[in-house]
């Protein structure tokens, strides 16, 4: 066997199969179906509003982990994509934190220690 | 090359003779997609900083305004459904890659189609939504809910337009027998379009959505 045969099969093996991505489809669906639960839980006052949230937010992220992972490949492809995408995106969370720290969290902390 | 490694260097271009050994166009769109992040890193600050701001309504959530209480405009049951269905149209685009890398054409040209299809039932959705608010009294003029909403949802809803009429073409080649395991790489990358499109809306549907 050549190395270049030897490459091809490795290649080969190294694609995820259908079934594969059919599973992580139905993992999607199934946090997408806690995420839905979680609003109704807070809307009838099962979870407090905090709580809806912090549970909303982790299983988004993880959605969105599994996407990036496995549809777009960054687990198997070379780790200067991971990087390309990561600091951009990294960067986009802290403005968005940021910006909703300025606007949202500081002036409530303001007005509760009187300023 | 031969057709087995034509295949091979289009699903793992990381063989090829440039600076980085990493195919160039990929390079560029996983860029392109980095910048991407920026721009709705961006309108989802403007949402969130603007976020419960509004003085006047329609409000996105239910609420209590001068002590009546006020129905939230946005319909949860219609977006979760969209949602689904951008999601399943996930689905479909790794299968359509797949089948493209193993130069199955006639499903490869299916699920092609049916990424597409997915994508603009979402569209419909979105489009149905925007009307429904717009006879509400919901406009971009209205209110910081109203501007901001549009705004970040808008952008996305483009994008997701864009998507569909790449993937509409992509499917009229692959039909027509021009996108063969070697072209691989050009399916890849409009799934990476596609995905990242799939991606900004798994943060956006939580954060405007379901979380109050």
């Amino acid at each position: 066997m050549t190395s270049e045969t030897r490459e091809i099969i490795h290649d080969q093996h190294a694609h995820p199969t259908n079934r594969f991505y059919i599973v992580i489809g139905g993992i999607l669906i199934l946090l997408t179906v806690l995420e839905i639960l979680g609003y109704v839980g807070e809307t009838r006052g099962v979870f407090s509003q905090g709580t809806a949230a912090l549970v909303i937010g982790v299983l988004s992220a993880a959605k969105f982990f599994a996407v990036v992972a496995y549809y777009m490949h960054l687990k198997f492809d070379s780790r200067i994509f991971t990087g390309i995408f990561l600091f951009p995106a990294m960067l986009g969370t802290l403005v968005i934190v940021g910006l909703y720290m300025a606007q949202q969290i500081l002036p409530r902390w303001g007005a509760s220690l009187g300023f | 090359m031969s057709t087995a490694n034509a295949a091979v260097h289009a699903a793992h271009p990381g063989h090829l003779d440039t600076s980085t050994g990493l195919d160039s166009r990929k390079m560029a769109f996983w860029t392109f997609i980095g910048s991407e992040c920026l721009l709705f890193g961006s309108l989802i600050a403007t949402y969130l900083a603007n976020k419960g701001k509004s003085t006047v309504g329609p409000y996105p959530h239910e609420m209590v305004v001068d002590g009546k209480h006020v129905e939230g405009i946005l319909n949860i049951p219609l977006t979760s459904f969209s949602t689904f269905i951008l999601l399943m149209s996930s689905v479909a685009m790794v299968l359509a890659l797949n089948y493209t890398q193993r130069g199955i054409r006639s499903k490869a040209t299916l699920w092609l189609f049916l990424t597409a299809f997915g994508g603009s039932i979402f569209l419909g959705c979105q489009v149905y939504e925007f009307t429904h608010f717009w006879h509400e009294g919901l406009t971009l003029q209205t209110n910081l809910f109203g501007s901001t909403f549009y705004l970040l949802t808008g952008f996305h809803g483009a994008h997701v337009t864009v998507g569909v009429i790449y993937l509409l073409t992509l499917t009229t080649l692959s039909a027509r027998g021009r996108i063969g395991p070697e072209k691989a790489l050009n399916v890849e990358i409009a799934g990476l379009y596609w995905h990242f499109v799939d991606v900004i809306w798994i943060v956006i549907f939580p954060l405007v959505y379901l979380i109050k």
